[in-house]
C-alpha cells in the first residue's frame, strides 16, 4: 500500500478528530487527500508531533486525538512514546506510516527495518498494538480503534513511493494554527 | 511564604495552568510545589524539546503552559523554539535555570553559562533575569510580552534565588 493510500483510508473515516501531523511529506500527502480544519500541520521541529498529540489529549480528555506520524520522526522523538506509556491518555490514537525511510529527503534508510517500533510501544504501555500491511485490514482496524479507548498504536507498513511534485501546505503557519484553534473550540 | 511558593503563587495567579519540564536543582523547590499541587498539572518530560512540544499542544488547546528546565536544556529546545513556536505564534512561558552563571559551576555548565542570554538574544526570545524582591514583577513584564508579541518569553534563575 502506497502512504497516500493509507492516509485515504483514514481520512475518509474521520469527523472532528484533531489530527497533528509529523513534518515532511505526511503533511503534503494528507493536504492533498482532504485539507481540514481540524489537521495540525507540523512543518518544521522533526519528531515532536507526539509531545504535541500529547499535550492536545490531556488538556481535551473529551476529543480523539490522531497523530499521523513517521518513522523517522517517531525514532527521533522515541521518548514522546514513554511519556504516552507514563500518562496513558484514552484519547489518543498514534498511526506510524513506516515506509522504513527518510522519504522527505531522498528515501535514506531508517532503522525502523531493523528495529520493531510495535515492540517498544507495547513495552511502553501502548493499550493496543497493532501492525498491518494490507489495505483492507487496515481499514477493519481503523474503524474499530476509532472507536475504542487507547492509547492506540498503529504500525502501518507502506511503500516508498510518493508523488512528484505534490503540493505543499499553502496555509502560512498562523493560518495552520488559528483554524486549528477555532476547530477546538468548535 | 517560600520565595519558591511566591514564585508559583504569582504564575497561578497571572494563569498559567498547565506545567512540564525536566529539572534542575535550583528548580527543585518549584517543581515539587507544582507536582503536589491539586488545582495545576505538572508532567515529567523526558527531554526538553518534548516539553516544549507538549506545552505546545496544551496552548493549542486553550491552556497557559510553562515549560522548566535548565539552560543546558535550552540547546535541546532551540529548533522546536525556531521551527514550531516562533513560525507558529505559540507563546510559552519558559523557565530556564541559569547554571555557569559568572563561570563558578561545574565545567559542564560553563560554556552554556557564559552564552545563555547571548543565545536567548540570538533566537529572538525576550528574558528577563529573575531578582528575588521583584518575583511577580519579572511574571508580570514576562506576560506582556508574551502577549504583545505571542512569542515564548524565558525568566532565568539563578542558583539562590529561589
Ligand atoms: C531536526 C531535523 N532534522 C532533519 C530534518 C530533515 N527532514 C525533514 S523530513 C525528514 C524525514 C522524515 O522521515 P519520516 O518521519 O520517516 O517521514 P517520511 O519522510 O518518510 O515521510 C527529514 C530527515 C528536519 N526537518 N529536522
Ligand atoms: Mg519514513
Amino acid at each position: 500500500m502506497k502512504r497516500k493510500e493509507a492516509i485515504k483510508v483514514v481520512v475518509d473515516l474521520l469527523e472532528k478528530e484533531l489530527v497533528v501531523h509529523a513534518n515532511g511529506m505526511i503533511c503534503r500527502e494528507s493536504f492533498t487527500a482532504c485539507d481540514r480544519m481540524e489537521n495540525f500541520y507540523m512543518v518544521g521541529s522533526m519528531g515532536l508531533a507526539s509531545s504535541i498529540g500529547l499535550g492536545l489529549a490531556i488538556s481535551l480528555p473529551h476529543r480523539k486525538i490522531i497523530i499521523f506520524d513517521g518513522d523517522g520522526n517517531v525514532l527521533m522523538n522515541l521518548g514522546s512514546l514513554t511519556m504516552i506509556g507514563d500518562l496513558l491518555p484514552k484519547n489518543l490514537l498514534h498511526i506510524v506510516f513506516d515506509n522504513e525511510v527518510y522519504g522527505s529527503t531522498g528515501n535514506q534508510r531508517t532503522i525502523s527495518g531493523t528495529i520493531k517500533l510495535e515492540e517498544i510501544a507495547k513495552s511502553a504501555r501502548y493499550s493496543r498494538v497493532e501492525k498491518v500491511k494490507e489495505k483492507d485490514e487496515f481499514k477493519n482496524v481503523i474503524k474499530d480503534c476509532l472507536k475504542c479507548d487507547g492509547p492506540i498504536f498503529i504500525l502501518v507498513k507502506v511503500s516508498r513511493e510518493s508523488d512528484e511534485g505534490i503540493a505543499r501546505v499553502s496555509h502560512t503557519t498562523e493560518t495552520i494554527k488559528r483554524r486549528f484553534i477555532s476547530a477546538i473550540k468548535d | 511564604m517560600s520565595k519558591a511558593e511566591e514564585f508559583v503563587c504569582g504564575l497561578k495567579e497571572k494563569g498559567f495552568n498547565f506545567f512540564t519540564g525536566v529539572p534542575c536543582t535550583i528548580l527543585k523547590d518549584i517543581i515539587l510545589l507544582l507536582e503536589s499541587d491539586p488545582d495545576t498539572i505538572y508532567i515529567p518530560s523526558v527531554r526538553e524539546d518534548a516539553a516544549v512540544g507538549i506545552a505546545a499542544g496544551a496552548y493549542l488547546s486553550g491552556k497557559s503552559p510553562v515549560v522548566l528546565m535548565q539552560n543546558s536544556g535550552l540547546g535541546y529546545s532551540l529548533n522546536a523554539i525556531a521551527s514550531l513556536n516562533l513560525i507558529y505564534k505559540i507563546p510559552t512561558l519558559i523557565i530556564v535555570s541559569w547554571r555557569g552563571f559568572e563561570g563558578k559551576d561545574a565545567p559542564e555548565h560553563l560554556v552554556m553559562g557564559k552564552i545563555t542570554p547571548r543565545l536567548l538574544e540570538t533566537i529572538g526570545l525576550p528574558y528577563i533575569i529573575l531578582t528575588p524582591d521583584k518575583i511577580a514583577k519579572a511574571i508580570d513584564e514576562a506576560v506582556r510580552e508574551m502577549e504583545n508579541k505571542m512569542i515564548p518569553v524565558a525568566i532565568l534563575v539563578r542558583k539562590g534565588i529561589i
